[in-house]
């Protein structure tokens, strides 16, 4: 409540006209008469907390009607309107509240400093819709995101073109590990444990990180402030895989005392199928848990949180290739080589993944605007891919990697007057062992890596029409790995002349090496939220962001028998550093409002995976892939539109388009989302028991920028070597998805409410392959789906 | 219920600050602790015992003469060497030979044959002969050896019959998880094959 009454405060105010300059003091007292120490009083856009007697003083006021609004935990707030003619003194007695506590305490804890960019959020009733499936699904809700996805399991955001390290996703304030890494890591984090999702495109979440070249996902969990109990489960059924989930969470609310949360969730999913066949081993098992305690006292909280997630993915058995010659029948056969009959058996290629985080956080409030936060986290992951090897080779992971991540912040935040300011250091540290067991090269080595960086926001109203945020950030990081480099790697590479004095170890075929890089990166924001009148609103925004090479970008170093490719990092890459202006405009009619975002992204050192050449092995030929840089440019807009044609019929539209170029190649991108344009009508009537259908369209285009990496192989045919192209560049056509949500309410128990839901997907039964779904050389992407949804609140 | 703030809470309060910032300090040195108990037992390389880096195909006469020996080394593996390849000599013409492959693991320490793997995991592997030019055709030899438990070829033994002067080159080919039952696969056909490629190996031949 009083937060609506600041936000309603916020607007309403004007700045009047200022001629004349008046003081107003006084005092805040109960009705014993005893003063209220820190309580608030706002004049107009300014606020002051009261001091140690009580008293407090505006200066410099504008004649004319003017808002006061004065509270207190805990006291019936007043609000007022004066008119300010010249100077007075008010003494406020506040009223105890007696009936309930429903002030709440923290106020600023989800705001964002970022005044002069437009966040995009999920709601919870969004997030829900998607129980059954993944994140990455979820943030395609936001135009301008996309996914990057590896089958259908795997699915990674692309934020404005941008994904994997320069998208980090901070979940419950935890920057998320091990998702970064290659395209078949995806977030490790069940949908069903956001409360809500904020998307910020670009790099202006300071506080977060300094290296969010393309963006930031930030997920906050559910959190219920009132005193109360009640707990919610969602069931799924999905006839696509023939499988579904069940989540189940209980909520216990406090204002002042204990709360806490448990949720916990199951997923079971067999071989998912493509219009005409089915996709063989692309099951998936979850199981997570998270659950968090919090005390909350009269001006501090402190709380703990853990969360466990494990997932076992199934990897489309046709994607397991071996040679060019497997790739080129694969792409040219366009059904994949596999096939069996549909089973919820997983077997190899598969993904085992494990995350755990826990974490202890500390907020003290001196004051109702300042307040200073603690929080210690720590993340293992364990992840195993296996792969079709042959004999008892196959049940070893073909990869095993350990990281362990230490993560310490501490965030300090004050409001002044127009005035806010948030400061804070972050450190962490992080360790990852790769087991030797698996007999295969790693393609991440073991390494050590500190980082620390450093933080300070501000953000100041200069009026009610114009507030301007600014904020710089250091971090210092260093990186020191231990990796044996085959020798013919290592010269082949070149590394002698520049990293020889990372040689620690001379193993026979094998060096093995140090290699150790330190960075100190700087990174800032800027930029201005105007209200142009009423109901027109503009935000721009320059950010300047620096990413240095991750593990897979430095040290990659064989064959990815996912993909079919000899991937080659480069020791000798340099960080990469992105500007990027943003502006969006959001215009509000009636029953009509319009956003337009368009924006530049010009990245220097850009880094890239693109193919070099061959290398023949005794498996026969593959193509080379390795790590780049250049200079680059990415620019596009996105817009948003939403119509509420009548009480019962809504009109959405999004449209996201993206340009990457190379600017010193002078070619595209590769691996840029193609222009996709969505539709959605709804239809809600509340009093047929809430009844909502919602028909969704999306347009996908054909990406016609793209840079051609084809190659050619030699095949045997008619008895002689022939020349053919794999064609790996070549994007697939467009394709047109419908679907159809429908939902009806019911009133059960006594307070609780139960929703039904059902859904199709991919209504027509398109057959179709996406550009960025790197399984579009091996199979369709999965046909109509019908999928029952039961959530029952209590 | 009084809400005056009593200087008993705000002491509670400073204790609790005072606990924090000992947890706080217990935090960062929990974290500078693991930041230097940094061990230097290095891990040892990985040993790629799966590995094939050594390819044999060898080709005896029936009746006697001159064995051919086809090798294909590639000691790095998916390093960026180039395989050796060596072919001991010529065919002669009007012959019938006799080949057997073995897979070896060279870059292991003592050399690993991989031989047996393949023929206990018969039913996932299969070997192919293609051949390019004048050459006359490979085919699969018809011991019972050649074949797995389904009776389904193998293929480690191959039947090459010269005529005349020929050349032309020879690939073999070792498909993992083939479709044994594809078209024409069991004839020796790689089009239906599937599977993926465990090794493929190609020898310029000569028939004099």
């Amino acid at each position: 409540m009083q937060k609506r009454n600041l936000t309603f405060f916020l607007f309403i105010l004007f700045c009047t006209s200022a001629f004349s300059q008046n003081t107003i003091s006084g005092k805040t007292l109960n009705q014993e008469q005893a003063p209220l120490i820190g309580s608030h009083v706002h004049i107009g856009k300014r606020t002051v907390s009261t001091d140690s007697d009580g008293n407090f003083i505006f200066k410099n006021l504008s004649a004319g009607n003017t808002t006061i609004h004065v509270s207190y935990v805990g006291y019936q707030s007043i609000d007022t309107i004066i008119n300010i003619k010249s100077d007075l003194r008010l003494d406020f007695y506040l009223k105890q509240n007696t009936s309930t506590l429903q002030e709440v305490l923290i106020k600023q804890k989800t705001s964002s400093l970022n005044k002069s960019v437009l966040e995009q959020k999920i709601k919870l009733e969004t997030i829900e819709k998607y129980s059954n499936q993944t994140l990455g699904d979820a943030l395609k809700e936001v135009a301008g995101v996309s996914s990057l996805k590896s089958g259908s399991t795997v699915v990674k955001p692309i934020i404005n073109g941008l994904y994997g390290s320069r998208v980090p996703v901070i979940t419950n304030n935890v920057r998320l590990e091990d998702q970064e890494w290659g395209t078949e890591h995806a977030p490790n984090f069940d949908i069903n444990a956001a409360g809500k999702i904020t998307v910020i495109k670009g790099a202006t979440g300071l506080q977060y990180s300094g290296d969010a070249v393309g963006g930031l996902v930030i997920i906050e969990p559910i959190s219920v402030k009132k005193d109360t109990l009640f707990g919610k489960t969602i069931l799924n059924f999905d006839s696509n895989g023939r499988g579904g989930s069940i989540s189940s969470s209980i909520h216990k609310g406090n204002n002042l005392g204990l709360s806490w949360n448990a949720l916990s969730t199951f997923k079971y999913i067999g071989d998912k199928e493509a219009p005409t066949y089915v996709l063989s081993n692309t099951g998936n098992r979850e199981a997570n848990f998270s659950g968090d305690i919090k005390f909350t006292g009269k001006n501090y909280d402190i709380s703990s949180f853990y969360s466990y997630y494990k997932a076992l993915i199934g990897i489309l058995s046709a994607s397991h290739t071996g040679n060019v010659n497997d790739l080129y029948n694969s792409i040219n056969n366009q059904v994949p080589a596999v096939v069996n009959d549909f089973t919820y058996t997983i077997k190899n290629p598969k993904q085992d993944v494990q995350h755990h985080i826990a974490k202890v956080n500390f907020n003290y409030h001196f004051n109702e605007m300042t307040s200073i936060a603690l929080q210690y986290s720590f993340q293992l992951n364990k992840r195993l891919e296996f792969d079709v090897r042959r004999g008892d080779y196959n049940n070893i992971a073909a990869l095993d990697l350990e990281l362990k991540t230490h993560s310490l912040n501490i965030d300090y935040k004050k409001n002044l007057h127009d005035w806010s300011i948030k400061s804070g250091v972050n450190t962490s540290f992080q360790n990852n062992y790769a087991n030797p067991a698996t007999g295969i090269r790693p393609l991440i080595p073991n390494y050590d890596k500190t980082d620390f960086g450093v933080y300070g926001i501000v953000n100041h109203d200069f009026s009610d029409s114009f507030s301007v945020d600014a904020g710089l950030r250091y971090d210092f990081s260093k990186i020191q790995a231990t990796k044996y480099y085959q020798k013919s790697r290592w010269d082949e590479r070149g590394y002698d002349n520049e990293f020889s004095d990372f040689i620690v170890g001379d193993y026979g075929t094998q060096w093995l090496t140090k290699p150790n890089f330190v960075f100190n990166n700087f990174s800032f924001s800027a930029g201005f939220h105007k209200k142009l009148s009423k109901d027109w609103d503009c935000f721009t925004n320059i950010s300047f962001a620096s990413r240095n090479p991750n593990p897979s970008e430095y040290f990659s170093d064989g064959l990815h028998h996912a993909t079919g490719i000899i991937e080659l990092g480069d020791l000798g890459l340099d960080k990469e550093q992105a500007t990027k202006l943003a502006v969006t405009i959001h215009k509000k009619w009636n029953s009509f409002s319009l956003e337009i975002n368009p924006y530049i992204n010009s990245i220097h050192n850009y880094m890239f995976l693109t193919p070099v050449g061959f290398e023949t092995t005794i498996r026969g030929a593959f193509p080379v892939w390795e790590y780049q840089q250049t200079n680059a440019r990415l620019s596009g807009i996105d817009i948003q539109t939403h119509w509420n044609i009548t009480n019962q019929w809504e009109h959405l539209f999004s449209f996201a388009y993206v340009n990457g170029k190379d600017v010193v190649e002078n070619q595209p991108l590769i691996d840029m989302p193609p222009l996709s344009v969505n539709n959605k009508i709804k239809f809600t009537k509340k009093e047929w028991k809430e009844l909502s259908l919602e028909l969704k369209s999306e347009i996908v285009f054909k990406q016609n920028q793209y840079p051609n990496n084809n190659f050619n192989t030699n095949i045997i045919s008619n008895d002689a070597f022939v020349s053919v192209q794999v064609d790996v560049s070549t994007p697939p056509p467009a394709y047109h998805l419908l679907s159809f949500n429908s939902e009806i309410k019911f009133k059960t128990f006594k307070k609780g409410v139960t929703t039904l839901a059902f859904t199709v997907q991919n209504i027509l039964d398109t057959k179709y392959r996406d550009y960025l779904n790197r399984q579009r050389f091996f199979a369709d992407e999965i046909g109509r789906s019908y999928q029952i949804q039961l959530k029952i609140n209590y | 219920m009084k809400t005056k703030i009593s200087n008993n809470q705000f002491n509670l309060n400073t204790k609790k600050m005072k606990n924090l910032k000992i947890t706080a300090l217990a935090l960062v040195a929990v974290l500078a602790f693991s930041s230097c108990s940094k061990d230097d037992n290095v891990t040892p390389p990985v040993n790629e015992n799966e590995l094939i880096t050594t390819i044999t195909a060898i080709y005896t006469p029936q009746g006697g003469g001159t064995t051919v020996t086809l090798q294909y080394k590639d000691l790095d593996g998916d390093g960026p060497n180039a395989p050796v390849v060596t072919v001991s000599g010529p065919f002669a013409q009007s012959k019938t030979y006799d080949g057997a492959v073995t897979f070896k693991n060279e870059a292991a320490n003592p050399v690993i044959n991989l031989t047996p793997e393949i023929i206990t995991e018969g039913v996932d592997h299969q070997l192919f002969y293609q051949k390019t030019g004048t050459l006359n055709a490979f085919t699969y030899g018809t011991a019972a050896s050649n074949f797995d438990v389904n009776g389904k070829v193998i293929g480690l033994q191959s039947v090459f019959t010269t005529t005349g002067v020929a050349t032309g080159t020879l690939k073999i080919t070792l498909i993992h998880q083939p479709n044994k039952s594809g078209v024409n696969v069991a004839a020796g056909d790689i089009t239906n094959a599937a599977g993926s490629t465990d090794a493929e190996v190609t020898f310029n031949i000569e028939v004099q």
